[in-house]
């Protein structure tokens, strides 16, 4: 990967610098956990105290101390991307367009907060030596990347780390990210190689691992009376907190998602600064960013609709995503989309054109309103980043298949889906593929792992072209057992047929016997290839939610909720429809109750699950998860990704509900009962 | 500190084990039974990953001392399949209901649902949840679970319709 996009080396595994509440400054191995806590409480720390930067504004003002010495002003990294215009427009920049009269012209402001991903499995990870390597087993998402972390960390050469990824109890990004493993590492070493187990408390997961940048926007845009939107400017800053994790590539993503749902007409001009403070160190979370960049996108879209009197359906249709869309940056296309379709569908099952009318003007204490939102989302990091996926089939002696990959089960179903596309590639029944869940780096095939909505896509490929050279390895043997063409065979249902007629002529059982134990030809059939991806696609979909408000408590019921998603063609539609309600929980937290809160000090207020309101089920209304599919012809199976994106518009869609239920525009996340009722007496709503 | 004497059943079986007298039943569970379906999620009550049946009622073993179950009978996951290894109706309905995703709160969940469906009563929707509210879950949205918990009792109880 060019220096660009490689990660920001700013952390050791202790440190003594103090660079937030909660930093970590010593390790303790004892034997069981009462006597490590008794030696923690035996060391003593001097602090020297400086004032805490808290916010972005703070750790960029002038004078301001620097978090990390390499980096004085406290910018991680400013971006400033402008797409080139039209000479035939007569603009020469999106600021002039900005300032003409002749459009309409809107200016905002919207902010997300932070919020944590809440795996209901705390991060945990244990090492121990064996034969003088370090085997590190871990809840991770990544552990090709686990074991090179590690290595870097220690100096050593990374062929002396093995790293075992078991069944892991959710991840949603934050396992994304090498925790506490290279810790783990060094101390297994520091005591002759005895297990050393860190397993987080769930107040530590919170305070000591990742959470969601918390992402301001400040946005512009110039309409033409039509509705057509010819330009922005939106100028984005993310709370970095204080280590680089991810870098700038999150608030990146952002801005990018932000210019690529909606291309302008005549350009786009975008900013994002990614900004150290004295917080716990935000990193990836489902969604990379877009979750925020879409609040900020699509509150503007309604606002901008309600300003100019255009209806908001109408608007986003107009200023779509069309297929065919080619970023100017990093030349991702739109190979296919069925965004319309969904909004048609979220429309019809919201009953939106009647109940919009309907909730009209309303007045008294409870008042119901219908919001919608629309997303489009990449699928995998390319360009940005390298995507590149092994998979490797092994024959069994019974004519089954063992499917051995590096991609990682976290919970998604992604090894079901493998499952699936092997055995589709193959031509096998599912119950004749054999995944092997467990990656170990010493025996799994390389691939970075599970995020970016990325193994469907990538993986699926590499797992496709591993089942078509399986596939012909299976029929070149047949042939030479047959003594007839490998051309005139086929594999289906996992026998070998005749390919004209379909008949049997070989059972797979057979054929593994005489491969395995043949005294005249003897061979272990087997496959693997590597997929190296450089494309990627857009994967789209929306959400519509009716809702009702107490105005005087401030409080937001969510009536009815429906996400419609375009991701392609569904590899496992029942497990596709769970993802969705999973994202769409996680999306009504982020709008209604889910913050991360910090006192004047950088000290974390609500660190558990008591006081940080993850939902419950007495919190949701039923969940629908609906789709539209389309053949996707750059990916394997016609897919594109899914993991992410039902996280993504619910919390705008909410947001504008409640706006169309009382005309109040809350700009911020999340619509907590204590800032509606700020927001409504401020509008006259209380009297 | 000394160790204590537990005697209980677990599972069907009578257990007599050795336990530090601060240690949490999920811990005994866990780390000496071996029974590590008993998921800690938080330790302190909030998230229901850890829970099991103590003489038929739900409690969450991350705050409940070894040494109350004394003489008591304790239920986890691995005690509801039958002789032949095969899931219970409970555990076949999660897994039909696609109901598991990361699979850490099924568990605790599955044992509440033990609870529900034995109590032989028909609840409605909205009981449910608030009966499963205890549970955190990240990865499903409550949606299948609720079907599948739903779903349990009606089979269980031969209930039709809503």
């Amino acid at each position: 990967m060019e220096a660009a996009h490689q990660d920001v080396s700013d952390r050791r595994l202790l440190t003594d610098r103090i660079r937030y509440y909660g930093d970590d400054v010593a390790a303790v191995v004892a034997e069981d956990e009462v006597s490590a806590q008794r030696a923690l409480k035996a060391i003593r720390v001097e602090y020297e105290e400086y004032e805490p930067l808290l916010t972005p504004e703070a750790a960029m003002a002038p004078g301001a101390r620097a978090v990390h010495d390499e980096c004085p002003d406290n910018i991680l990294r400013h971006m400033d991307l402008r797409t080139p215009m039209p000479p035939e427009s007569g603009f020469q920049s999106v600021e002039d367009v900005l300032a003409c009269d002749s459009y309409f012209q809107f200016e905002g402001r919207y902010a997300t907060q932070m919020v944590q991903h809440c795996h209901i499995e705390p991060a945990v990870s244990y090492a121990y030596m064996e034969g003088g390597r370090i085997v590190v087993v871990s809840s991770t998402q990544i552990p090709h990347i686990v074991r090179r972390v590690c290595g870097q960390a220690l100096g050593i050469p990374w062929g002396d780390i093995r790293v075992i990824k078991p069944y892991i109890g959710g991840g949603f990004g934050n396992k994304q990210e090498v925790l506490y493993e290279p810790l783990n590492a060094f101390l297994t070493r520091a005591v002759g190689g005895r297990c050393v187990k860190l397993e987080l408390t769930r107040e530590e997961v919170f305070e000591n691992t990742r959470s969601r940048h918390a992402i301001s926007f400040d946005v512009k845009a110039a309409v033409d009376k039509d509705g057509t939107i010819m330009a922005r400017w939106c100028r984005a800053v993310s709370t970095q907190g204080s280590y680089a994790s991810h870098g700038n590539a999150i608030v990146a993503n952002a801005i990018t998602a932000f210019r690529q749902l909606y291309p302008d007409r005549l350009g786009h001009h975008s900013e994002a600064y990614t900004v150290y403070t004295n917080l716990p160190a935000p990193g990836a979370m489902r969604g990379y960013g877009i979750p925020q960049a879409n609040f900020a996108v699509e509150c503007m879209m309604d606002d901008m609709a309600l300003k100019f009197g255009l209806d908001p359906y109408r608007f986003r249709l107009q200023n779509l995503m069309p297929l065919g869309y080619v970023d100017p940056f990093n030349g991702i296309t739109c190979h296919s989309t069925g965004l319309r379709e969904c909004m048609e569908k979220g429309r019809a099952f919201i009953h939106w054109d009647e109940l919009r009318e309907k909730y009209e003007n309303q007045t008294g204490p409870v008042r119901r309103g219908v919001g919608m939102a629309v997303f489009s989302y990449k699928t995998g990091v390319w360009p940005i980043s390298l995507e590149t996926a092994s998979a490797r089939m092994v024959l069994n002696q019974d004519g089954s298949v063992q499917l051995q990959l590096g991609a990682t089960e976290i919970g998604q179903g992604g090894d079901t889906v493998f499952t699936q596309m092997a055995a589709e590639s193959i031509g096998f029944p599912s119950a004749r593929v054999h995944i092997v869940s467990f990656q170990d780096t010493d025996t799994a095939p390389f691939d970075t792992g599970a995020y970016a909505s990325r193994q469907t896509y990538v993986t699926g490929m590499a797992i496709k072209q591993t089942g078509e050279a399986f596939k012909r390895k299976l029929l070149d043997y047949a042939s030479e057992l047959l003594e007839r063409p490998a051309e005139e065979l086929d594999v289906r249902d996992g026998e070998i047929v005749d390919a004209g007629t379909g008949a049997l002529v070989l059972t797979l059982h057979d054929l593994a016997q005489e491969a395995f134990y043949s005294f005249r030809h003897s061979v272990h059939i087997a496959a693997e290839t590597t997929h190296q991806c450089r494309d990627n696609t857009f994967a789209f979909g929306c959400c519509f939610a009716e809702v009702e408000v107490d105005v005087p408590l401030g409080k937001v019921k969510v009536l009815r909720i429906v996400n419609v998603h375009d991701s392609g063609r569904l590899i496992n539609p029942q497990l596709a429809e769970a993802q969705v309600h999973g994202g769409m929980s996680m999306g009504l937290g982020y709008a209604l109750s889910e913050e991360m809160k910090f006192d004047g000090k950088g000290r974390l207020l609500n660190g558990n699950l008591l006081d940080y309101k993850l939902p419950t089920a007495m919190d949701h209304p039923e969940l629908t998860a609906l789709f539209v599919e389309t053949e996707d012809p750059s990916a394997p199976f016609g897919n594109k990704a899914l993991g992410e994106p039902p996280a993504i518009p619910v919390a705008p869609a909410v947001r504008n509900a409640l706006l169309h239920a009382t005309g109040v525009a809350v700009n911020t996340l999340p619509l907590s009962p204590q800032k509606l009722v700020e927001a409504f007496a401020r509008a006259g709503l209380l009297s | 500190m000394s160790m204590e004497i537990l005697s209980c059943t677990v599972n069907g079986r009578p257990v007599e084990v050795g336990i530090d007298p601060r240690e949490s039943l999920a811990d005994t569970l866990r780390e000496r039974l071996g029974l590590t379906s008993v998921k800690k999620g938080c330790e302190v009550g909030e998230c229901g990953a850890c829970t099991v049946l103590v003489d038929g009622e739900a409690i969450d073993s991350c705050i409940y001392l070894s040494v109350w179950a004394q003489g008591k009978k304790i239920l986890t996951v691995e005690g509801l399949q039958d002789e032949s290894g095969e899931l219970s109706p409970i555990q076949k309905a999660f897994v039909e209901e696609a109901a598991i995703q990361c699979g850490f709160c099924t568990p605790g969940i599955i044992m509440s649902a033990v609870e529900i469906v034995g109590s032989g009563k028909q609840y409605t929707r909205e009981e449910l949840r608030k009966l499963i509210s205890g549970h955190l879950c990240r990865c499903t949205g409550y949606q299948n679970i609720l079907n599948a918990v739903e779903r349990a009792v009606n089979e269980a109880h031969k209930f039709v319709g809503k």
